[in-house]
């Protein structure tokens, strides 16, 4: 909530205030402009540089505009990476997480805010205490559980299967979930309808504003996840799009337009979805606090 | 509330242990047992044994006390803190500035000042840093003909130790500031706007209003962040690997990508687990005296 019409009526608006408002506005702007540029100008130039050949990138005077290179690096990063393969492996594992993520995690959500039952406060605080452990902890014995014991390298379930352990998401539904009435509950409750009914049909579309801004985070968590897919996918074609980049990137001999390309296809969609939801995704980050 | 005429039994009717929770959790738990909280004990235990002697060795301190005289440890370690002291700070002091300007009823224009300084955070971490490992190269990079441009010398970034551990911070403030400013200004949006109405009549400064009122009302959520951050910075992984490949020589090498070498690259799984603990405590210690000092009342 902003307050941009409610000014106190009481108090005479006195001319002095306003002078310095002003004052105190222009320099605002000031200040700011010039960071924001500076914010935006690498993904500016990420845009430009993905549609110019490399020669242009590293002449003596670099672009600032569009050029006309995009589809020959394009082409590049393809023969490179089989950047299109790697696109779908992402799109596939993102898609795939963030629908199983979300399921698994509003389920359990909905118990720890909706039912009183022996052990919840345990489970809960068990599940919260893990937060502060880095993720790094469990990276080997993950790895091992993974690619030894279940034979699972260079499977998608490999890369889906430890990250749905989402401790924030459940956090994040649970909240949600507590603003759903008790009485709503208890009226279905009184007409019969089942508890499996209850979370379905009357508890989740209440949340679903809540369960949108996850499903953002979670898909852009998943998509830009870089160390575990480099961690269980070792052959080219499982490579989901950051680890195929990723290969580009650590070489000394690098093809800067296809690269700029790649990231750019990765990025833009997100920049546009951003730009048209930024009020949802800003409240959720707010809310959920999710960190990759 | 059901209407039962007569007044029941207390037990036996609806008192029973209600089995739906358990059903809704279990999907999850089997999942954070399995890949969270089993991997955190096995991690442990493994941490004793030195796995490169095979599953035949026995348990014993031997990765620890390596730890304790590794150099490569002790640089990791220097490094990650000196990212830490730096970083964490002038991030948070930045994002706390631009949540109080982004939060201004001054402010035109604000969703496309949201834009600018959010939008890094939808940019993958592969991806910005190369987008920095081509702006700061040394030879052809945009950042050095800016300074040519402005009469200032050319700096070799990503060779030099000093400049490419810079370069490391900066880009770790490009991307995660305007995160930081989101939780900050949904934390300034839940300060009532009456309480700065009273300061002003009682004839408090904007300054004074921040330092005595916004700054203590915000604590907790910039707890909240100080945490995150140190944890995450504790963590630090992508951007030595990918910016500046952990060097030159090992001057920008992480706890993470220390890790990462001795447990991917030589798999020396004990080794790096006992890598892993010593971040793990120094995340507890962090966190925990962060409560401490800041964190009285909540």
């Amino acid at each position: 909530m902003t307050t941009l019409e409610s000014t106190p009526p009481v108090t005479r608006p006195s001319r002095g205030k306003a002078a310095r408002d002003r004052s105190s506005a222009i320099w605002l702007h000031v200040a700011l402009i010039p960071l924001a540029l500076l914010f935006l100008a690498p993904l500016w130039m990420m845009l430009v540089f993905a549609t110019h050949p490399e020669t242009a990138i590293f002449s003596p005077n670099p672009p600032l505009w569009f050029g006309g290179a995009f589809k020959e690096n394009f082409d590049g990063l393809q023969a490179d990476t089989n950047f299109i393969r790697a696109l779908g492996n992402s799109t596939v594992i993102s898609v795939a997480y963030t629908l199983l993520s979300m399921l698994l995690t509003s389920l359990a959500g909905f118990a720890f805010a909706k039912y009183n039952f022996p052990g919840r406060n345990i489970l809960f605080g068990l599940i919260l205490a893990t937060l502060t452990i880095p993720t790094f902890v469990t990276i080997i014995p993950q790895f091992i559980l993974v690619a030894r014991d279940l034979k699972m390298s260079n499977t998608f379930q490999a890369v889906i299967l430890p990250t749905l352990a989402n401790t924030i998401g459940i956090f994040y539904m649970r909240q949600a979930f507590q603003t759903v009435p008790d009485d709503l509950l208890a009226a279905a409750r009184i007409d019969g309808a089942s508890e499996g009914r209850i979370f379905w049909q009357i508890a989740l579309p209440v949340v679903r504003p809540a369960l949108a801004a996850l499903a953002i985070l979670l898909f852009l968590a998943s998509w830009n996840d870089y160390l575990w897919p480099l961690i269980v996918l070792t052959q080219k074609d499982s490579y989901t799009m950051p680890v195929a980049l990723g290969t580009l990137v650590g070489l000394t001999r690098v093809s800067w337009g296809g690269i700029m390309v790649g990231t750019a296809i990765a990025t833009v969609p997100f920049l546009a979805l951003f730009l048209a939801l930024q009020r949802h995704f800003v409240a959720g980050i707010a809310g959920g606090a999710v960190k990759d | 509330m059901t209407t039962v005429p007569t007044p029941a039994p207390p037990t036996r009717r609806r008192r029973r242990v209600p089995l739906a929770p358990y059903l809704f959790i279990l999907p999850y738990l089997l999942i954070f047992a399995t890949f969270w909280a089993w991997p955190i004990v096995s991690s442990f235990l493994m941490s004793f044994k030195d796995s490169r002697l095979g599953a035949a060795a026995g348990y014993g301190l031997s990765n620890w006390q390596r730890l304790i005289g590794d150099e490569f440890f002790r640089t990791a370690l220097k490094n990650t803190l000196v990212i830490l002291v730096i970083q964490v700070p002038l991030m948070l002091t930045l994002a706390t500035t631009l949540a109080v300007a982004l939060n201004s009823r001054l402010l035109r224009a604000r969703g496309l000042f949201r834009f600018a300084f959010f939008a890094p955070l939808v940019v993958g971490t592969v991806a910005y840093s190369a987008v920095f490992r081509l702006l700061f190269n040394g030879e052809f990079g945009i950042v050095n003909r800016a300074l040519s441009g402005l009469g200032l010398p050319q700096v070799d970034w990503l060779n030099q130790p000093v400049p490419a551990m810079a370069v490391i911070i900066l880009a770790m403030t490009w991307r995660w500031t305007g995160y930081n400013a989101i939780i900050l200004l949904a934390g300034l949006q839940g300060i009532p706007e009456d309480v700065y109405e009273a300061a002003a009549i009682d004839g408090a400064t904007p300054w004074q209003q921040f330092w005595k009122m916004t700054l203590p009302l915000l604590r907790p959520t910039l707890l909240f962040c100080v945490v995150l951050s140190v944890i995450g910075t504790l963590q630090l992984f992508t951007e030595p690997a990918l910016i500046t490949n952990s060097g030159p020589g090992n001057a920008t090498m992480t706890l993470g990508t220390y890790l990462y070498q001795q447990g991917f690259r030589s798999f020396n799984f004990g080794y790096a687990s006992a890598i892993a603990y010593a971040v793990a405590a120094l995340a507890a210690i962090f966190s925990f005296a962060q409560l401490r000092l800041f964190g009285r009342d909540s």
